[in-house]
């Protein structure tokens, strides 16, 4: 019988070589005349053992890892393509601690599946919560998709039933589905992690989407720094189509949904929804005030659903399993799971999916083990370059939109970035304010110019001219683009300027001339 | 990249991209990404006809290509090294790894060796912060860069 490789495709896989490690294995399984065939799954999400290679036994699947070329020769003596022992050897790749503990329902397949089999997605229960969907009427798909409690997953947590209803009930002959994939956040990768690992749920996803609103056409923006991305989502719309997942007619039904996928330019501001209608219109992706809604007015000035990646990859699970069985995880008025990435100087980093709830200290000290240079952790950011950072006092507060709302902090697309105690937290802050200049669009004053005088006070404080005047008047300035600015970009540049002077004000005291002198 | 060319040729071959193009609704970032990976850089005579092409002024077709950081208005090296300069990654060092970049090459951000092998970007994250710091080298990426990694790719890209 043939044996099964598995030699993930994930550009993480990628950036820490697997190439060579497939290369290599084809090489043995020739030179040994073997019968075992390579599958180019996603990744499991574990990043300190990447590349993670596993295998099929009877057992079920073993995993090795992290494999570097120079193994591979030994994994096979060490006979493991049938699990053999060898000290890269893993065990049951399932009853590996960080996945068990998760409850994996975006992120059921990925890794598991080669991302472009269309059989190996049926058979792992893809394409239900469409079949589903397709017997339903709009208002009752719209209707679950409420009551399971789903939010949008890009950051800002606005309920998605309630997003779609409104573009259900608006009046329009051409109605859109935008696909936010424009992940830019530093820390977060799920949305990278699900387009090449599974590009087949965001498919379902904005198919189901498509049908409970009256849309038939839908675009997924990509960042163009996910080229990988960008190259698998192309190749699955293309399946999808000749196998009547999307066109004329979904599925067999009487809905028509398609698909485009565009790829962005390198401006982080597009990841804000407007700017992203805008981008993809071909204008500069210049925020626009709101009202009206992109629910109203969006693409092309027609009724369009602007969603994260993930949101839309949750729907098909939702369907499928019903809003009940989504709800009952969580906590709170934060419903279902969230794949949190776990990122920076962290021991063991990756994706984890679980129900909201756990503690901020479970999640870095347990789960992540710890930073990966030893040392003690300092902070950590939570929600990307616009979230607060966070010290080990805080680390009771349970993850959740409103808990971390209370803290002065976000969970945003739920990434974060650990930090060891070699961080110095005024220049995160001044960081913070550079990335906001660098990335402004231009079109509010408090951001445009606020950023770029919150670098320069930044400097001051370090230079220690006038470091308490210098203090208050970066407060005062976060607060002015916290309240004046139109969009989040210099709305919460404010959190991790904010919450570093004010969790770590040691970092912010004037160096003491003694040290100085030295 | 570097080859000479004349504007009429840039108009001609642009003008075959545009009209490829340009059923498309929004056309506009996918005539310029087309256009960049034909030419290199998205040159300034080309500009006027996607203008006309897609009824818009020049004034507007200069504001979009501007305001995207992907963009070039000049070629760049043979090859693009780009490091993230992103929390994750700072968080394991980048700074640092961007500094002896910099050293290596004897040149700062958004600049080009003078020999004409490689410029150096900026970029703000790659997605691989579990495995930081990151960098990518003409779309190939690459994950814990170090000193050593960072030493193979500068030969690489002189070689």
């Amino acid at each position: 019988m043939t044996v099964t490789i598995f030699v993930p495709r994930d550009a993480a896989a990628l950036a820490l070589g697997v190439e060579k490690v497939a290369k290599a294995i084809a090489q043995e399984i020739e030179a040994r005349g073997l019968d075992a065939r390579i599958v180019r799954n996603g990744s499991r999400g574990m990043f300190w053992l990447e590349p993670l290679v596993e295998v099929r036994t009877e057992a079920g699947r073993i995993a090795y890892g992290p494999v570097k070329a120079g193994d591979v020769k030994g994994l096979f003596d060490a006979g493991f393509l049938t699990g053999g022992n060898h000290p890269l050897c893993l065990g049951l790749t399932k009853e590996i601690p960080f996945l068990r503990q998760q409850t994996r329902l975006t992120f059921s397949r990925c890794g598991v599946t080669d991302p472009l089999s269309l059989d190996d997605y049926r058979h792992y229960q893809g394409l239900k919560g469409l079949e589903r969907a397709i017997a339903m009427t709009p208002a009752e798909i719209v209707r679950q998709v409420t009551d399971s409690g789903l939010r949008g997953r890009g950051g800002a947590g606005f309920p998605t039933g309630i997003k779609w209803k409104t573009v259900m009930d608006a009046a329009g002959p051409l109605k859109y589905i935008v696909c936010n994939a424009d992940e830019g956040d530093s820390a977060t990768f799920a949305d990278r992690m699900i387009m090449e690992g599974d590009p087949f749920v965001l498919i379902e996803g904005m198919a189901i989407a498509g049908i409970a609103t009256g849309a038939t056409k839908g675009y997924v923006y990509i960042r163009s720094e996910y080229p990988h991305a960008i190259a698998t989502m192309t190749e699955a719309v293309e399946i999808a189509r000749t196998t009547g997942i999307l066109g004329a007619s979904v599925l067999g039904s009487a809905h028509a949904f398609d698909i485009e996928i565009r790829s962005g330019a390198g401006a982080y501001v597009c990841g804000e929804e407007t700017s992203l209608l805008n981008s993809l219109e071909g204008k500069r992706g210049i925020v626009r005030a709101k009202p009206p809604l992109p629910a109203l007015k969006g693409f092309l000035g027609r009724p369009t659903v602007v969603n994260n990646v993930i949101s839309l990859a949750s729907v098909p699970v939702i369907m499928d399993r019903g809003a009940e069985f989504y709800k009952n995880f969580g906590m709170g008025r934060s419903r279902g799971t969230i794949p949190i990435q776990i990122a920076g100087n962290v021991k063991y980093g990756g994706l984890y999916e679980t129900a909201f709830g756990l503690s901020l200290g479970e999640i870095v000290d347990h789960i992540g083990g710890g930073t990966a240079t030893g040392r003690p952790v300092k902070a950590v950011q939570v929600g990307g370059p616009l979230g607060a950072y966070f010290p080990r006092a805080l680390f009771d507060t349970p993850f959740d939109y409103e808990a971390f709302a209370a803290k002065d902090g976000l969970i945003g697309h739920a990434g974060i970035t650990v930090f060891d105690d070699t961080a110095d937290m005024l220049k995160q802050a001044r960081f913070a304010m550079e990335f906001c200049a660098i990335e402004s669009c231009g079109k509010c004053t408090p951001c445009r110019i606020g950023s770029t005088r919150g670098v320069e006070t930044a400097d001051k404080i370090r230079q220690g001219i006038e470091p308490e005047k210098n203090k208050a008047l970066l407060a005062d300035l976060c607060n002015t683009m916290k309240f004046g600015s139109l969009c989040a970009l210099g709305g919460f540049t404010p959190y991790p300027v904010m919450s570093a002077m004010t969790h770590f004000p040691q970092d912010f005291a004037p160096t003491p001339l003694i040290e100085a002198a030295e | 990249m570097n080859v000479r060319i004349s504007a009429g040729e840039f108009t001609e071959r642009s003008l075959e991209i545009i009209r490829d193009l340009k059923h498309l609704e929004g056309p506009m970032l996918p005539i310029l990404h087309a256009i960049q990976a034909e030419f290199g850089y998205v040159p300034e005579e080309v500009k006027p006809v996607i203008a006309s092409e897609l009824n818009l002024s020049r004034a507007e077709v200069h504001g979009v290509v501007t305001f995207y950081h992907e963009f070039r208005d000049h070629p760049a090296g043979r090859h693009v090294l780009k490091l993230c300069r992103a929390e994750a990654c700072q968080s394991m060092g980048s700074d640092r790894i961007a500094d002896r970049a910099r050293q290596m090459l004897g040149i700062d951000f958004h600049q080009t060796t003078l020999d004409g092998a490689v410029t150096l970007e900026a970029v703000y994250c790659l997605g691989l912060c579990a495995c930081a710091p990151a960098a990518m080298l003409d779309g190939e990426v690459y994950g814990r860069v170090d000193e050593h990694c960072l030493s193979e790719i500068v030969a690489e890209v002189r070689r």
